[in-house]
């Protein structure tokens, strides 16, 4: 592989997925046919006191059959930013993986971070090139959440299969149940939670997609595989413990057995 | 693109192009690089806290320049993308400083024997290993002689008697702070001081997690200086 070296009004800037098409890398999506790849998933994201909390099941589906129990849908886009997937897994994954090129890419080539917007305006736009492949059954639709390290608030995007970006104020959601998760999020959303807090209500949404809809995998304690968590805060993107999921979970067990009873 | 009726020899061509880099280079203030106990520290002497010297290339990478700013910091994006790249297509441990100081030979030499004018720029590119035998430091010089040095080199204007100092002071394993003020009395020789706001400094870290490279800001530095 050599080394790119363009002259001045020839540069592609510090644009990762155009130097990928500038030098033969392209990462286009034109298919023939129509592939019927699963879509489940529930990933959620919720503001709290200090940042955002995001929460992603661990279930991949293909038709009526669980393809894989371990697959992970929430990743550190870069240290004050997260992204959760949603859609065919595939593509997904390799979307969340140019993305985390491209703003690292760009903080090295200009010297600075890009804001929070613009790290979402990036990646409404990926969303947005993915659309033929959408169109053909392999659809990826994200959700973006981070710490506005200039404004000192969390903030989430939410967004669509044609790479329609919506800020949203207090929670976003993706995913085959995230209308369930939703609704859990919407009723037990709390201005100013603390982190033990909107974990917990992060969780009981989940919890209640997984119990209403097949696609989304809810605890498996007798596996150790418990959905992934993250908080997002000034301190930067963090993952919780694998420990500390099951033991909010313990919890919320308590509550709703004594709730059943 | 010689003249008609004059004749310049080969050798007095490489010599002109060869003295008119040095020339270039010599104006402009100079860099050290030198291990230190946990990982490799770079230290410019650079008066602007905006224009750099000093930057992050990928993981375990950093890249100096000296001379001509606009030169070296084309060069040190071309590195950017080359790694990122790299790193892409295949993995993030494949990206590598000696096949990223190949590459900037190529390209410096075939500017040096190609083009009317030549870089004015000599470069560094650093990598901390897992363990410090793995650390590597490449010095490239503007005509894309790349020169693999083992513990601590010099770039740019008064490098012999920079080197010279260095000789003199650098021992293995010294603390992060011995190696700064050891890197800035180099740089400033006995007859000047230089205080913070007259370097850059910057740090490959072998004990963080992905990305090593980390500055280190001008509170940081004076402490170290003034201690």
């Amino acid at each position: 592989m050599s080394m790119p070296f363009f002259t001045p009004g020839n540069d592609p800037g510090p644009d990762f997925v155009r130097l990928l098409e500038r030098t033969g890398h392209s990462v286009s999506s034109e298919l023939p046919g129509h592939i019927d790849a699963g879509h489940a998933t529930t990933v959620l994201a919720v503001r709290y006191g200090e940042g955002v909390i995001m929460a992603g099941d661990r279930r991949a589906t293909s038709g009526n059959f669980i393809s894989h129990r371990t697959i992970e849908k929430v990743f550190a886009a870069d240290r004050h930013s997260g992204v959760a997937i949603a859609g065919a897994a595939g593509p997904a994954v390799e979307m969340v993986k140019i993305f985390q090129v491209q703003l690292e890419h760009y903080e090295k080539v200009e010297g600075q971070q890009l804001s929070l917007e613009g790290k979402a305006n990036q990646l409404s736009g990926m969303v947005r090139s993915n659309l033929p492949a959408a169109m053909q059954g392999l659809a990826v639709i994200p959700i973006f959440a981070g710490y506005d390290v200039r404004r000192g608030i969390g903030r989430l995007f939410q967004f669509d299969v044609t790479g329609g970006r919506y800020e949203e104020r207090d929670h976003a959601s993706s995913g085959s149940g995230s209308l369930h998760a939703s609704t859990v999020v919407k009723l037990g959303f709390r201005e100013g939670m603390d982190a033990e807090e909107a974990v917990s209500l992060a969780l009981q949404a989940l919890w209640h997609a997984a119990d209403e809809d097949s696609a989304t995998g809810g605890p498996d304690p007798i596996r150790g595989i418990y959905p992934v968590v993250a908080a997002i805060t000034a301190d930067g993107f963090a993952r919780l413990e694998d420990s500390a999921v099951a033991s909010a979970f313990a919890s919320i067990t308590a509550d709703l057995t004594s709730e059943t009873n | 693109m010689g003249m008609p009726g004059f004749y310049v020899s080969p050798e007095q061509l490489i010599q002109d192009k060869a003295d008119f880099a040095r020339k270039g280079i010599a104006r402009g203030r100079a860099l050290v690089a030198a291990r230190y106990s946990g990982g490799i520290v770079l230290v410019a002497e650079n008066a602007s806290s905006t224009l750099r010297k000093v930057s992050e290339i990928y993981d375990r990478i950093a890249f100096g320049g000296v001379g001509r700013y606009n030169e070296f910091d084309q060069l040190r994006i071309a590195g950017v993308r080359h790694a990122d790249q790299k790193g892409f297509v295949y993995s993030r441990e494949d990206v590598d400083a000696r096949s990223l100081a190949n590459q900037y030979a190529q390209i410096m030499g075939q500017i040096f024997t190609h083009e009317m004018k030549p870089m004015e720029v000599e470069i560094l590119v650093a990598e901390i290993g897992h363990d410090p035998e793995g650390d590597r430091i490449f010095h490239i010089l503007y005509d894309g002689t790349v020169v693999d040095e083992s513990d601590y080199t010099s770039l740019g204007g008064d490098n012999d008697a920079i080197l010279g100092r260095l000789d003199e002071t650098w021992v293995p394993d010294l603390d992060l702070a011995a190696v700064v003020k050891m890197a800035s009395d180099a740089l400033s020789g006995p007859e000047r001081s230089l205080e913070a706001a007259d370097l850059e400094a910057a740090i490959l870290d072998r004990s963080n997690s992905r990305r090593c490279f980390r500055r280190i800001d001008d509170e940081a530095v004076t402490a170290i200086l003034s201690a």
